[in-house]
């Protein structure tokens, strides 16, 4: 039997089974529970696919079963171009079916009229697909694999065939069926039926669009509200991102080290967490607040409470980004155009000015752009600062939740919010294929960087020093305005925060009672950060090795595709999945599944990037030798490249492990009583004005993350250095004293 | 090419049936056929971009013809993956897999291949003896010399005995010195072991030292195929000529052919030599720079030269003769000086190291 067969044989026997054994639709009690054994097979809740065709009614699940057979028949048809076109064949309908019966045919029968007209009425509906459908999808994935694999495509490798249909079909499922949903969803009607009022009536609401701020008396609507404040937020990280870098990098300030601890913190700190520590010095009782008052007799304002204390917080949280991507882009620009630039006559300011400041424009902009939808995209912190002054992501917040529950508005703001980010990353990747200099090349570059200017030294300094002290006192407020009993009114040290949120107590019966608040949604965290994390990896590293190593029709689209997700914002995202998967054929709102599923695709690009640079430091012909030592393609993957990408790989596990205890935009929509998770519930006590155990919980969080980035960076460390060694033992054993130079 | 010859069917042949391969809009290679019996060792020799390198990789099968077949050992690989086909390769950068010893660097085949590890230990084992290294397995490639990487990437490919060796310009990475062992090493394992090689370089002498037949490639297309000593002798076009062992092409007159032997006409000189398919008429001649010979002109000669440079190489001079028109470059090993430049000389041919061009 060979290789072909056995895997075509375990393919079809997972399909079948899958038919006939596994319950096809959704078990409403978790499928892990196994609750659904108790009745198995008989109840139609739980009843396999074959079961529901003949005493359930639903006829039309006899389809799939028919185009499996498809794959069966090619199992033993020997002729190899018909038997590849027969997997193929039955591979794309059986999709094109699941797709369209999951569609057509909702809770109570046909989904559209059109359908109810031609068939007649369906004397039952289905719920949401289950084990068996999803297996079944899968199992016709890998049929139209294996037919295009022996057909030659990808040079007959099914599992790179394989990987990539899969991709597709899981980025379809999850990013682009979401936001067309969405975008259905805003010309939708409660019921589902078509209905373009609320469309028009929220894309004209003056709400959104009004200018009165330029032309009159009155605010301007929440969209330009919300651009004006990404232009602002991404000129001010800019501007301090390259101060910082250059002061990093440029001079002989003192605390350079400590300067580049500042580019983790945007990772490890919850996004609201910086407005916390906003109100905590500034708010109507905080500690500066109250200071000034009490020196100056000024009444306490609510000044931070709007555009100005979101803008505040926002610079402080995207300043370390473009910190990040700025040092990058200032060491990159290459010593030796400084110095040419200097014997040719021009004195540091015009060396500055002329050459390396033209040199740094690509990445100036690049960071623009990352903070401009950074700023866009946040949600944390106008949540905490915005008050009535929202931007859209919390004005599409509001718009589910509570009173308003519109979400055909909410849609309409996700829409328009996903038309500004997208325009701007369209922008960042035009602009940066259109000016590239790349000025790092693989040969070493010797020489030493230009100082800065005098003058340009002092004002960058000016501006480093007193923002860096600004940034360590919102940290350490951060840090210990947990032991305070209530701000600015009874500023006495106190431990109650934590033991609210964190008390263990003994049951009973001898167990241990996680008694404290905080208990419930940390561990849910805790477990959901580390069930995606490995698969962000996977995910993530798979795509760019398949975006870097093989080359199909399509690749740029599919490469394209894939980093757009990352200009969707986390609010757009939350509204998407809630729109997408609260009805059948896919419902998995309030589940785990979809909190882990929304951070895999949102922390994947991440991956996908650091994966595709790693992978173009390593030789293509280390593949290709493993190939024609008998590995399959998989083979390779996991004895050659994955042992070679291993930093790549715990970047990329850390990251994301990281970001799903962080991020807060899309999750506040996914939450459910039975999955919280920190963030959310952080931001409950906020409302709730329970500062104390919301930042006693944030600040445990930040500890915990510096732990889990530490702990890695050890492993990590150490590993390298011994390779290194061992790389280095070579040229310094040869001993050649007559080459040493003469002292 | 006989397609029909029993030896094509045998285990280690190769037959290319028609193979086309376009990237894109660019046809690398148009339409190529040719075969390799078993047991020998066959060069693909051309300048860069000549296709060669994409027609090893298409037989290891890390490219697919865009149409045609490829046959090894009588079966039909066309569709088949780079892994399950019975060939093994050598590459140019060698691709030893950094993070495993040399000895899992060898046994890394084997175990794909389905052994036991044990088992496939002790064959590696047994492969690095192969080409010298036994003792050497728990080194990491970057502890090794790059001749002994070269034999671990040598040794990494034949311990799957496989059908087919190829090897992608295996000598390129190596010191001029080390360049000669390693070729002499490959072409005595080859000849020991008996396995089918094809082996790829741009370096005619490469390829005239190691092979039993030499494919030239020229834009895709096969400009010649033929044992070493007939592309040498008997270059079917100036290409040829002046690839493989560099000559001056020049255009005579064939005067008579007789009983196999020509006459020719170079500007006055009179020359005899094998006639090929020659036929009365113009025709090109190939003059190897070695084939020339030059003396101080005394009284008159048949054809006369002017010289218009020199250089003394120690072991040989190096001329440009102006002679009927046409700047020739002419070596002489002979002589203790070399003649002075713009000095009139007598130009004469050897029979050895000239040949009429076929077409």
């Amino acid at each position: 039997m060979t290789g072909t067969d056995r895997r075509l044989n375990i393919a079809l026997v997972a399909g079948f089974a899958a038919l006939l054994l596994l319950p096809w639709y959704r078990i409403d009690g978790g499928f892990y529970g196994f609750g659904w054994l108790q009745g198995y097979p008989g109840k139609p809740a739980s009843a396999p696919a074959i079961l529901q065709v003949f005493q359930h009614g639903r006829w039309w699940l006899a389809i799939a079963a028919a185009l499996m057979g498809i794959g069966l028949a090619a199992r033993f048809t020997r002729e190899p171009s018909r038997r590849a076109r027969l997997l193929i064949l039955s591979g794309v309908l059986g999709l094109v079916f699941l797709t369209f019966e999951g569609l057509a045919i909702g809770f109570s029968g046909w989904s559209w009229g059109v359908l109810e007209r031609l068939f007649g009425s369906l004397g039952d509906g289905q719920p949401s697909m289950g084990a068996g459908a999803v297996v079944t999808g899968f199992t016709f994935i890998l049929l139209l694999s294996f037919g295009l694999a022996e057909r030659g495509a990808m040079k007959g490798d099914a599992f790179i065939v394989g990987s990539i249909a899969t991709l597709i079909a899981l980025v379809t499922i999850f990013v682009f069926y979401p936001v067309l949903s969405m975008f259905a969803g805003a010309f939708q009607d409660f019921d589902g039926s078509f209905k373009p009022d609320g469309f028009f009536h929220n894309i004209a609401d003056p709400s959104i669009w009004s200018l009165d701020c330029v032309i009159g008396a009155g605010r301007c609507g929440v969209a330009w509200r919300t651009l004006w404040l990404a232009i602002l937020t991404a000129s001010g990280a800019t501007l301090l991102g390259l101060s910082f870098a250059l002061v990093a990098t440029r001079t002989r300030f003192p605390f350079k080290k400590g300067l580049r601890l500042l580019t983790i913190l945007p990772i490890i700190t919850p996004p609201f967490v910086i407005g916390l520590a906003l109100i905590l010095l500034f708010g109507r009782s905080g500690v500066v607040t109250q200071l000034v008052s009490d020196l100056l007799g000024i009444e306490p304002g609510r000044w931070l409470y709007g555009m100005t204390g979101i803008w505040i917080a926002q610079v402080l949280s995207f300043t370390p980004i473009s910190f990040l991507v700025l040092i990058g882009v200032v060491e990159g620009v290459s010593p030796s155009m400084e110095e040419a630039s200097q014997t040719l006559r021009a004195d540091r300011w015009r060396t500055f000015r002329r050459v390396s400041l033209p040199l740094m424009a690509p990445g100036l902009a690049n960071a623009f752009l990352i903070a401009f939808i950074e700023s866009m995209a946040d949600f944390g912190n106008p949540m905490v600062l915005g008050g009535s002054h929202g931007v859209l992501s919390t004005e599409i917040f509001f718009a589910v939740v509570g009173s308003q529950n519109d979400p055909a508005r909410a849609a309409v703001l996700a829409m328009i919010l996903l038309v500004f980010t997208m325009t701007a990353f369209i922008a960042q990747r035009l602009w940066l294929s259109g000016k590239n200099f790349a000025t790092v090349t693989g040969k070493g570059d010797s020489g030493a960087h230009a100082a800065l200017p005098r003058g340009l030294s002092f004002a960058v300094h000016g501006l480093v020093i007193p923002w860096g002290i600004f940034t360590l006192v919102v940290y350490v407020m951060i840090l210990f305005g947990g032991f305070v009993r209530t701000w600015g009114l009874d500023n006495t040290l106190t431990v109650e925060h934590y033991v609210k949120a964190f008390s263990i107590g003994l049951r009973d019966n001898g167990g241990i009672a996680w008694s404290g608040v905080a208990w419930d949604s940390f561990w849910t965290t805790m477990e959901i950060a580390l069930i995606s994390a490995p698969l962000t990896a996977v995910v993530g590293l798979l795509t760019a090795y398949i975006i870097v190593r093989q080359k199909f029709a399509g690749r740029g689209l599919f490469e394209f595709a894939l980093m757009m997700s990352f200009a969707i914002p986390g609010t757009v995202i939350g509204i998407s999945y809630i729109m997408a998967f609260n009805l059948p054929p896919l419902e998995m709102t309030g589940t785990a599944l979809i909190l882990v599923m929304c951070f895999v695709f949102r922390n994947m690009p991440v991956g996908v990037r650091g994966g595709v640079a790693a992978m173009s430091q390593i030789d293509k012909s280390l593949d290709e030798a493993s190939l024609t030592l008998r590995a399959d393609s998989f083979r390779t993957v996991r004895r050659v490249v994955a042992p070679l990408l291993r930093p790549a790989i715990t970047a990329a596990l850390v990251y994301s492990f990281v970001r799903a205890i962080t991020s807060i935009s899309a999750v506040i929509f996914l939450v459910s009583a039975q999955y919280n998770m920190s963030t959310a519930y952080i931001v409950g006590l906020v409302e709730n004005g329970e500062y104390g155990v919301a930042i006693a919980y944030s600040s445990a969080l930040i500890v915990i993350m510096v732990t889990v980035i530490a702990a890695f960076q050890l492993l990590v460390g150490e590993r390298r250095l011994r390779r290194e060694n061992r790389v280095q033992s070579r040229p310094a054993s040869p001993a050649l004293p007559g080459q040493e130079k003469p002292v | 090419m006989n397609p029909a010859s029993p030896a094509l069917n045998q285990p280690g042949s190769v037959i290319f049936e028609n193979v086309r391969k376009s990237f894109g809009v660019f046809t690398a290679i148009p339409d190529l056929s040719f075969t390799i019996e078993p047991g020998t060792l066959v060069t693909l020799l051309g300048p860069s971009g000549c296709g060669k390198t994409t027609t090893l990789r298409m037989l290891a099968g890390l490219e697919h013809p865009t149409s045609g077949r490829i046959l090894i050992g009588g079966k039909d690989v066309t569709l088949l993956p780079a892994n399950e086909r019975d060939v093994s390769m050598v590459f140019q950068s060698y691709a030893l897999f950094p993070h495993m010893s040399a000895l899992d660097n060898v046994a890394y085949g084997l175990e794909s291949s389905g052994l036991k590890r044990k088992e496939a230990r002790e064959k590696a084992e047994d492969g690095l003896a192969l080409v010298g290294l036994a003792g050497m397995g728990a080194r990491l490639p970057a502890e090794l010399s790059g001749g002994q990487q070269q034999r671990v990437a040598v040794a990494r490919a034949l311990v799957l005995e496989p059908q087919v060796l190829l090897l992608d310009e295996p000598l390129s990475n190596l010191d001029a010195r080390l360049r000669r062992r390693v070729r002499s090493e490959i072409r005595d394992l080859q000849q020991r072991l008996g396995f089918t090689a094809v082996y790829v370089t741009h370096d005619q002498e490469e390829a005239l030292a190691v092979s039993d037949r030499i494919v030239v490639m020229k834009e895709g297309v096969i400009a010649q195929q033929g044992a070493p000593h007939e592309l040498y002798e008997s270059p079917a076009s100036p290409f040829i000529a002046d690839f493989i062992g560099e000559a001056n092409v020049v255009d005579c007159v064939v005067e008579s052919v007789e009983a196999g032997r020509a006459t020719i006409n170079y500007a006055g000189l009179v020359q005899s030599l094998p006639a090929r398919a020659a036929r009365p008429g113009p025709a090109r001649l190939a003059i190897r720079p070695g084939a020339i010979t030059l003396s101080p002109l005394a009284g008159d000669a048949p054809l006369k030269g002017r010289i218009t440079s020199a250089a003394y190489l120690g072991g040989h001079v190096e001329y440009e003769v102006e002679v009927a028109g046409a700047t020739l470059f002419v070596t002489d090993a002979s002589a203790a000086i070399a003649l002075p430049p713009r000095s009139e000389v007598a130009v004469g041919l050897r029979e050895r190291g000239i040949a009429l061009i076929a077409g």
